[in-house]
């Protein structure tokens, strides 16, 4: 290996870089558009939601504490059920968000100060649809009867909370709070720009026939590849730097430290991204046919990851298919380093299964790469 | 004579087409060899296989004193290769493109000889033009100087003056020509007959087999092809009456002249008797090269099917 010969092809490669305007214009814009793409359409924070109630204790109590939850504003309430059968039916069409029931002893229970219970069952099929709703819950018992608890009742008011309210979710018991997707969507993004941009890379030396010149020069399969994942590796990093300041900036993404294990991590990804590319363009004899290869890696990589569902709530199989996709362990250490500050210690893991892709993948490439025009 | 390249029994198959097939290839050490054939012959094909961008299904022998199987990446170091197509950056400029390939070949003083390769090229001026930009003559040019900037023994050119007008053809040859003499190896690969005249050798393949190779009067020679030269108005139309008559391999016109040619002196002599008589007037001549490549091409015809 020579680095004389990998400068060369680093050299071209970004020149030929700054010369394409277009690509240019894609590897800063892209990931802005779509971080504010995604980052409002899927992490706003809806009102509103259908509710249904069902009222086993018709009293004053059971009243005002549906006319506070009314009054959060995330829950309107459009039907009342009359079973618990006619309730769970509603959620299962999908007619609503949540439902809400007040028990028999309800207000009992409150006046004797013994662990009244209002029960709340969200459809977390779509987390982020149902989390800001539920965490507006957490305050209501303390407010709702406040009005409510005076003369002979008074004593129940004292220092616990008259009744909690105890949330059940339903069809996928992962809470996703939103800015899980704004992390997320860095795997995402990188994965998108990186792997097309390299698997395009060598494909368009083929379609341009420059690759024959190339080839007939004695630079090496292994410099080639260095050489030419290097100019992209600081587009990755920069990609990383400019979505994570938007997190911060726009999104108030909480970031709680990790940022060793997170800088390790993003590497390995984006040397292993790249490299994917590399191997795809191999594979591929067309610039169209990389394109495609890419995006039927980038399609499974969004749906499978736990980026887009939550990853313990699909179906083993899926899980399975997750497990073996890049991503998903990339958002593992982004999510884990950012949202709760999670080191080496709790993600080595992930970042073990990041190096058998980096290793696996630039293995194969140098196994494919031909040398010849065969 | 000392040998550049000497190699036999190449063969190689795309798919279940047989393109190149059982082939000699000797280059006489500082001389230049033309490559000729029809299209689709596998000239850009034994090219490739010689400096290892092709693998030969089988063939074995030297290039450069070196085993062309084995020491492929040896044998690139050494050998300058100029591709059919202009292969080099078309988005890069002029300067990048030479700095790129001095920088592969871990070239010394690469400042000074890229400045030495745009001055003899004349480009100077233009070194940061993109190579995208240059008209057809010039990237060739700016091909071939890419090609020898490593200083190679061997030098492979494919069609190096396809599409380039007259004037810089005589120009890249006297250039080929300055190089052979100062001791390069050049084998080129050329549809034109003025330019196989330029050659100190030919070889002529053609479905992939050598048909004939030597000097360019050997091949003539051997071809034992006889040909007569009518003159006089309407000549060139005589080549409708004479084309496929007993005799004639072959009747061509030659601007208002006709070039009759055949294998059998008496049979040729016959088929043109009627004709003899003014206000035509004719001769027997040598066979040009192109008469005995057009004859050779008929004939490999014949015998390939
Ligand atoms: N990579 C390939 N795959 C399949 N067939 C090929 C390949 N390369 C060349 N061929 C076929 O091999 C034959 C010889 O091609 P080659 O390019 O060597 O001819 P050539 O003598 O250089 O022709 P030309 O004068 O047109 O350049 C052609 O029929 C061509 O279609
Ligand atoms: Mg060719």
């Amino acid at each position: 290996m020579s680095a004389a010969r990998i400068f060369a092809v680093m050299v071209k490669e970004f020149t030929q870089l700054t010369r394409d305007r277009l690509t240019y214009a894609l590897i800063l814009v892209m990931p802005i558009v779509q971080l504010l793409l995604f980052g409002y359409a899927i992490n706003n924070d809806p009102h509103h939601l259908p509710t249904a109630v069902l009222i086993q204790d018709d009293s004053a109590f059971a009243r005002s504490t549906l006319g506070a939850i009314a009054h959060t504003d995330y829950f309107d309430i459009v039907e009342t059920a009359r079973t618990p059968a006619e309730l769970t039916q509603a959620m299962a069409r999908g007619r609503v968000q949540f439902t809400i029931t007040i028990p028999g002893d309800f207000t009992r229970r409150v006046v004797r100060g013994d662990r009244a219970q209002i029960l709340v069952e969200a459809d977390a099929s779509d987390p982020s649809a149902t989390g800001a709703a539920v965490a507006a819950l957490a305050g209501l018992p303390q407010e709702a009867l406040k009005r409510d608890l005076l003369g002979a009742v008074a004593p129940a008011r004292a220092a616990a909370p008259p009744f909690e309210v105890v949330v059940h979710r339903r069809y996928n018991p992962e809470a996703i709070a939103a800015y899980n997707i704004v992390p997320g969507l860095l795997g995402v993004i990188l994965s998108m720009t990186l792997v097309m941009m390299t698997a395009l890379g060598v494909t368009r030396e083929y379609e341009r026939g420059t690759m024959e010149s190339l080839l007939a020069t004695p630079v090496k399969p292994i410099e080639v590849m260095i050489g030419k994942l290097a100019p992209y590796v600081l587009v990755g990093l920069i990609q990383t730097v400019v979505i994570l300041a938007l997190a911060r900036v726009l999104f108030d993404v909480p970031m709680a430290g990790g940022w060793g294990v997170l800088s390790v991590g993003t590497m390995l990804f984006i040397v292993g991204s790249l490299a994917l590319g590399f191997l795809l363009s191999t594979v591929a004899r067309t610039q169209l046919q990389a394109m495609q290869m890419s995006v039927f890696y980038i399609l499974p990589s969004i749906l499978l990851s736990g980026f887009m569902f939550p990853f313990r709530g699909m179906p083993d199989w899926a899980q399975w298919i997750g497990t073996i996709i890049p991503v998903t362990h990339f958002l593992r250490v982004v999510r884990g380093a950012l949202l709760k500050g999670l080191g080496f210690a709790d993600l080595w893991q992930s970042l073990g299964a990041l190096s058998l892709f980096v290793v696996v993948v630039v293995s194969l490439a140098m196994a494919r790469y031909r040398t010849t025009l065969d | 004579m000392t040998f550049a390249v000497d190699v036999t029994g190449l063969n190689k198959s795309f798919g279940d087409k047989h393109v190149v097939q059982d082939l000699a290839v000797q280059v006489g050490a500082g001389k230049i060899t033309g490559f000729l054939g029809p299209n689709g012959s596998g000239k850009t094909t034994t090219l490739r296989m010689l400096c290892g961008l092709l693998t030969p299904d089988s063939g074995e022998g030297e290039v450069l004193g070196l085993d062309f199987r084995k020491a492929a990446g040896q044998i690139k170091l050494q050998t300058g290769y100029m591709t059919q197509r202009f292969s080099l950056y078309e988005d890069l400029s002029i300067e990048e493109n030479l700095t790129f390939v001095a920088r592969v070949y871990g070239l010394p003083d690469r400042g000074r000889l890229v400045t030495q390769t745009l001055e003899r090229l004349g480009l100077e001026n233009r070194r940061r033009q993109l190579a995208g930009s240059l008209s057809g003559g010039w990237k060739q040019r700016l091909a071939l100087a890419a090609a020898i900037m490593h200083s190679p023994r061997l030098l492979l050119l494919d069609e190096p003056t396809a599409g380039v007008d007259p004037k810089a053809r005589r120009e890249f040859w006297d250039e080929i020509h300055a190089l052979a003499a100062e001791g390069m190896t050049v084998m080129v690969s050329t549809h034109y007959m003025d330019e196989a005249e330029r050659c100190h050798d030919i070889a002529y393949i053609a479905y992939g087999r050598l048909i004939a190779r030597g000097t360019g009067r050997e091949v003539i020679e051997g071809s034992g092809l006889i040909t007569f030269r009518a003159e006089g108005p309407g000549a060139d139309r005589l080549s409708r009456q004479l084309a496929g008559a007993p005799g004639v391999a072959m009747a061509a016109p030659f601007g208002a002249a006709l070039h009759v040619s055949g294998t059998e002196r008496a049979a040729l002599e016959a088929a043109i008797a009627p004709f003899r008589r003014p206000p035509f007037h004719w001769d027997e001549v040598e066979p040009t090269l192109e008469d005995v490549f057009i004859h050779l091409m008929g004939q490999s015809r014949d015998n390939f099917e």
